[in-house]
C-alpha cells in the first residue's frame, strides 16, 4: 500500500503549472461561490427560479454563461480549423436562435407564467398526460446534452495533466489504459475529469439551486469571455491580423490564377506552416485551401463526395451541400429556441419587459463571444497544422484553443494557455450546472411534486430537489463515462435536431394558433422528434457502428444521406403539418377557455389578466 | 452587492406553487365567468395578436432573407463572394463578423417597437373599457 504515497513522476513533457493553477482557481472559486450563494437561497422559489428577482444584467450574463458550452469554447475553433467556412454557420446560428426565441416565444411564455415546458404543456392544454410526455422529453434532452459536457471535461483534464506519470504511485484501476494492448499509460485517465466536474457542480446545485447557480454562471460568462478574447488579441498582435491570416489561404479564383499558398502567405505578410499530407489510415484529412475557405466545403459536401467516391455519377456536389446548409441553419436556429434548459432561465426574469431586455443583452454577449473562436481555427490552420493528426477531442483540432497560446513562448505563453484552460473548465461547469438544475427541477417539481406526490409542500419539494440533484448528478457522471469516444459536436447536434423538430413547433403553434389540441401537439412533437433522431442515428450506425449495408446504400443515395444527416428541413415541416392535421381532426377537444389562455399569452401584463385568470380558475 | 434582492415582486410562484394545478383546477364543464368588456372581447384579442404576429414575422423575414440568401449568393455568385476585403473573403466577412451586429439591430428594433406597441394597446384597451362600461373599468 505504501506505493500510494509515492508522488507521481513527471513524464518527458514538462507539466505546465500555470495551466494547473488557473484551472484549480476556477474550480475553487466556483465551489466558494456555490457555498456563498447557498446561504442566500432559502425558499423553494429561490431554488427553482431564483426567487424570480434576478436583474437584467446578471440574468443575461448567467444565460450567456450557461449557453456557451464546451462545444462553443473549444469545438467551434476545432470545427473551423478542420472544415473551414461551413463551420461558421454554427456560431452564427447558435447566436441567431435567440432572435427567434425573442420574436415568437419569450414574451408569450413569460406572460403565461410557465417556463418549464411541462408546466406550459399542462397549462395550455389542461392535460396532465401531456405534462408527463413533456417531462420525458425534458429529461431525455437534458441528459443528452449533458454527455458532451462530461466528455469535454474528461478529455480536457486528461490533456492538462497529460505530463504526469502516475504509474507506480496509483493502483492500476485508477490509471488510463491503452485501448488495444491494455498497457497502463501516463497521464490522468478520462474518468477523473468527468468525476471532478460532475461532483463540483452537483454539490453546487444541491446547495444553492437556481439562485446559487445564477451567480456562478454569470461569473463564468465573464471568465470565458476574458479567456477567449485576451489570448486572441495577443496572438493577432504577434502573428498578424484575422484578415491577414485568412488572406494566406488561397481562394478558388486565386487558385485558378495559379497562386500557391506560400506566395499568398508571403504577400499577406504572415508566417504559415506547410499542411501535413492526407492519410486515410490515420484518419487524417486536411482540406485544401480553396475548399476550406469557401462555402460548400468538405463538411457540407460529404454525402455527395462519398457517393462520388463510390462511383455514383454526380456532375456537381454543390446542390447537395446547399441543401445540407439550409437544413443545418433550420436545425440550429429553431433548436436554440426550443432548448428546455434555456427556456427555464427566462423564467427568472421579474416580468415580460425584463425578459425581452434580457434576450437583447444575451444576444450581444453571445455574439461578441462568438467572434473569437473562429479566429483560433484560422490561426490553428496557419500556425499549428500538426493538429490535423486524426486525434479526437483536444488531441486533434479541438485542442487549438488550449495549445495555440503556447506559441507565444515563455512564461506569457504558459499563462495565456492557462487562461484558456480555465475558460474551458468554466464552459463545462456552467453548462452542466444549468442542465442539472433543469433536470433536477423537472424531477422534483414535475415528477415528484405533480405526479408522485401532488399534495407535497414547497419545502418537501425543495428537499427532493437536493436529493434529485445528487441522483441526477451521479447519473450524468455515469453517462459521461460511457461516451468517452464520441465527438462533442455530434452529440450537441443531435440535441439541437431533436429540439428543432419537437419543442419548437410545439411552442410556436401553441402560442400563436388557438386551434391546436393536445393530441395534435403530442403527435407532431413525438413523431417529428423521434423520426429526426432515428435518421441521424442511422447515419451514425452506417459510419461508426458497423452497419455496412446501410453505409453502402447511403453512398449510392447522397440525397437521402444528406436529408438523414440533417433532418430539420423535413422534420420541422412534418411536425407542423401533423400538428395542424391532427388538431383539425380532434377539433372538439380544443380547451373550452382557449380565448382566455390566448389573452394571458398575448395581452400586455399591465392589464393584469394573468392574476384574474388564476383567481377565476381557483374559485371553481 | 445588489445581486439578488430578497422578496420577489411577483404575485405568484407557478413553480413553487403548482401553477399548472391552478390553471387546471377548473373542470372542463364549469362555465367561465362572463366578461362583457372590451379587454375580454374577441375584437381586442384578434387585433392584438395580429399586430404582434405582424411585427414578429416582419423582423423574422428581414433576418431570414439575409440568413437564407447568403447560401444562395454563395451558390450563384461564388466568385463575387470570394472577393477579398481586408484579407477576408466577402462571404467570410458577412457570416463571421457582420451577421452579429445585423441581428442586434433587428432585435433592438423589435424590442423598441413591440414595447411601444403593447403599451399603446394596453392604454387604448383601458380607455375603450371605460367607455363601454360607462366609466367603471373592469
Amino acid at each position: 500500500m505504501c506505493s500510494l504515497l509515492n508522488f507521481p513522476v513527471l513524464a518527458a513533457a514538462e507539466l505546465n503549472y500555470w495551466v494547473v493553477a488557473f484551472s484549480a482557481v476556477t474550480v475553487i472559486i466556483t465551489i466558494w461561490m456555490g457555498f456563498w450563494a447557498a446561504k442566500k437561497a432559502r425558499t423553494a422559489s429561490d431554488f427553482f427560479v431564483a426567487g424570480r428577482s434576478v436583474s437584467v444584467g446578471w440574468n443575461a450574463s448567467a444565460i450567456s454563461g450557461e449557453y456557451l458550452s464546451a462545444a462553443s469554447f473549444m469545438g467551434i475553433a476545432g470545427m473551423v480549423m478542420s472544415s473551414g467556412y461551413d463551420a461558421l454557420w454554427y456560431p452564427v446560428c447558435y447566436a441567431c436562435g435567440y432572435l427567434f426565441l425573442l420574436l415568437f416565444i419569450a414574451g408569450p411564455l413569460r406572460r403565461f407564467g410557465a417556463y418549464t415546458i411541462p408546466d406550459f404543456a399542462e397549462g395550455r392544454f389542461d392535460s396532465p398526460l401531456f405534462r408527463k410526455i413533456a417531462v420525458i422529453f425534458v429529461l431525455f434532452i437534458g441528459f443528452f446534452y449533458t454527455m458532451p459536457q462530461m466528455n469535454g471535461a474528461g478529455k480536457a483534464l486528461a490533456y492538462i495533466f497529460g505530463a504526469l506519470d502516475f504509474r507506480g504511485s496509483w493502483p492500476d484501476f485508477l490509471l488510463s489504459h491503452d485501448a488495444k494492448t491494455g498497457e497502463a499509460l501516463p497521464g490522468l485517465p478520462y474518468w477523473v475529469g468527468v468525476a471532478l466536474v460532475g461532483a463540483v457542480i452537483t454539490v453546487n446545485v444541491a446547495l444553492g439551486g437556481m439562485k446559487g447557480i445564477t451567480l456562478v454562471q454569470a461569473f463564468q460568462y465573464w471568465l470565458k469571455m476574458f479567456a477567449i478574447s485576451v489570448p486572441v488579441f495577443v496572438l493577432l498582435a504577434v502573428f498578424g491580423g484575422y484578415g491577414k491570416n485568412l488572406d494566406a489561404n488561397v481562394s478558388p479564383p486565386e487558385k485558378a490564377a495559379g497562386i500557391t499558398w506560400s506566395e499568398a502567405a508571403e504577400e499577406a505578410g504572415v508566417k504559415r506552416q506547410a499542411l501535413p499530407p492526407n492519410d486515410a489510415a490515420k484518419k487524417i484529412s486536411v482540406p485544401a485551401d480553396d475548399t476550406w475557405i469557401s462555402p460548400f466545403g468538405p463538411r457540407s459536401s460529404k454525402p455527395a463526395l462519398t457517393a462520388k467516391a463510390a462511383g455514383v455519377e454526380i456532375a456537381d456536389t454543390r446542390p447537395f451541400a446547399l441543401l445540407w446548409t439550409f437544413s443545418l441553419i433550420i436545425a440550429l436556429v429553431c433548436g436554440t429556441a426550443g432548448l428546455p434548459h434555456i427556456l427555464v432561465r427566462f423564467y427568472t426574469n421579474p416580468d415580460g419587459v425584463a425578459a425581452k431586455r434580457t434576450t437583447m443583452w444575451v444576444m450581444i454577449l453571445i455574439g461578441v463571444f462568438y467572434l473569437f473562436p473562429p479566429v483560433f481555427g484560422v490561426l490553428g490552420r496557419n500556425l499549428m497544422p500538426e493538429l490535423y493528426n486524426g486525434g479526437s477531442g483536444v488531441k486533434g483540432t479541438d485542442g487549438s484553443v488550449l495549445k495555440l497560446p503556447l506559441l507565444i513562448g515563455g512564461t506569457w505563453g504558459s499563462i495565456l494557455s492557462g487562461i484558456t484552460c480555465a475558460g474551458a473548465f468554466a464552459a463545462f461547469m456552467s453548462t452542466f450546472s444549468g442542465l442539472l438544475v433543469s433536470i433536477s427541477g423537472a424531477m422534483a417539481h414535475d415528477i415528484y411534486g405533480r405526479i408522485l406526490r401532488p399534495g407535497s409542500t414547497p419545502e418537501q419539494r425543495m428537499r427532493m430537489f437536493k436529493v434529485f440533484a445528487f441522483v441526477c448528478g451521479a447519473a450524468a457522471i455515469l453517462l459521461g463515462l460511457v461516451v468517452e469516444n464520441f465527438e462533442i459536436n455530434m452529440l450537441v447536434g443531435w440535441a439541437f435536431a431533436i429540439a428543432a423538430t419537437s419543442y419548437f413547433p410545439l411552442l410556436f403553434l401553441s402560442t400563436w394558433w388557438r386551434g391546436i389540441t393536445m393530441k395534435g401537439a403530442a403527435a407532431g412533437m413525438l413523431i417529428g422528434g423521434v423520426l429526426s433522431l432515428a435518421s441521424i442515428v442511422s447515419t451514425m450506425f452506417a459510419d461508426n457502428w458497423g452497419a455496412d449495408g446501410l453505409k453502402a446504400w447511403y453512398a449510392q443515395h447522397p440525397l437521402v444521406r444528406t436529408l438523414a444527416e440533417q433532418p430539420a428541413i423535413w422534420g420541422l415541416p412534418l411536425a407542423i403539418i401533423l400538428m395542424v392535421l391532427i388538431s383539425k381532426a380532434t377539433r372538439a377537444t380544443v380547451p373550452a377557455d382557449v380565448r382566455a389562455k390566448m389573452l394571458v399569452l398575448h395581452a400586455p401584463e399591465t392589464l393584469g389578466l394573468k392574476q384574474e385568470y388564476i383567481k377565476e380558475h381557483e374559485g371553481h | 452587492m445588489r445581486f439578488l434582492h430578497r422578496g420577489a415582486k411577483a404575485s405568484f410562484f407557478p413553480l413553487a406553487l403548482p401553477s399548472g394545478a391552478l390553471l387546471n383546477a377548473r373542470a372542463m364543464s364549469d362555465p367561465l365567468p362572463e366578461h362583457k368588456d372590451f379587454i375580454h372581447s374577441e375584437e381586442f384579442l384578434q387585433r392584438l395578436m395580429r399586430r404582434q404576429l405582424k411585427l414578429s414575422v416582419a423582423c423574422a423575414a428581414a433576418f431570414m432573407v439575409v440568413l437564407l440568401g447568403l447560401p444562395l449568393l454563395n451558390y450563384f455568385a461564388p466568385d463575387f463572394m470570394a472577393t477579398r476585403i481586408g484579407g477576408f473573403t466577402l462571404t467570410w466577412l458577412i457570416l463571421g463578423v457582420l451577421m452579429f451586429p445585423f441581428v442586434w439591430i433587428i432585435s433592438g428594433i423589435f424590442i423598441k417597437v413591440s414595447l411601444k406597441m403593447e403599451a399603446g394597446e394596453a392604454a387604448k384597451a383601458r380607455e375603450e373599457n371605460a367607455k363601454r362600461t360607462g366609466g367603471i373599468a373592469g
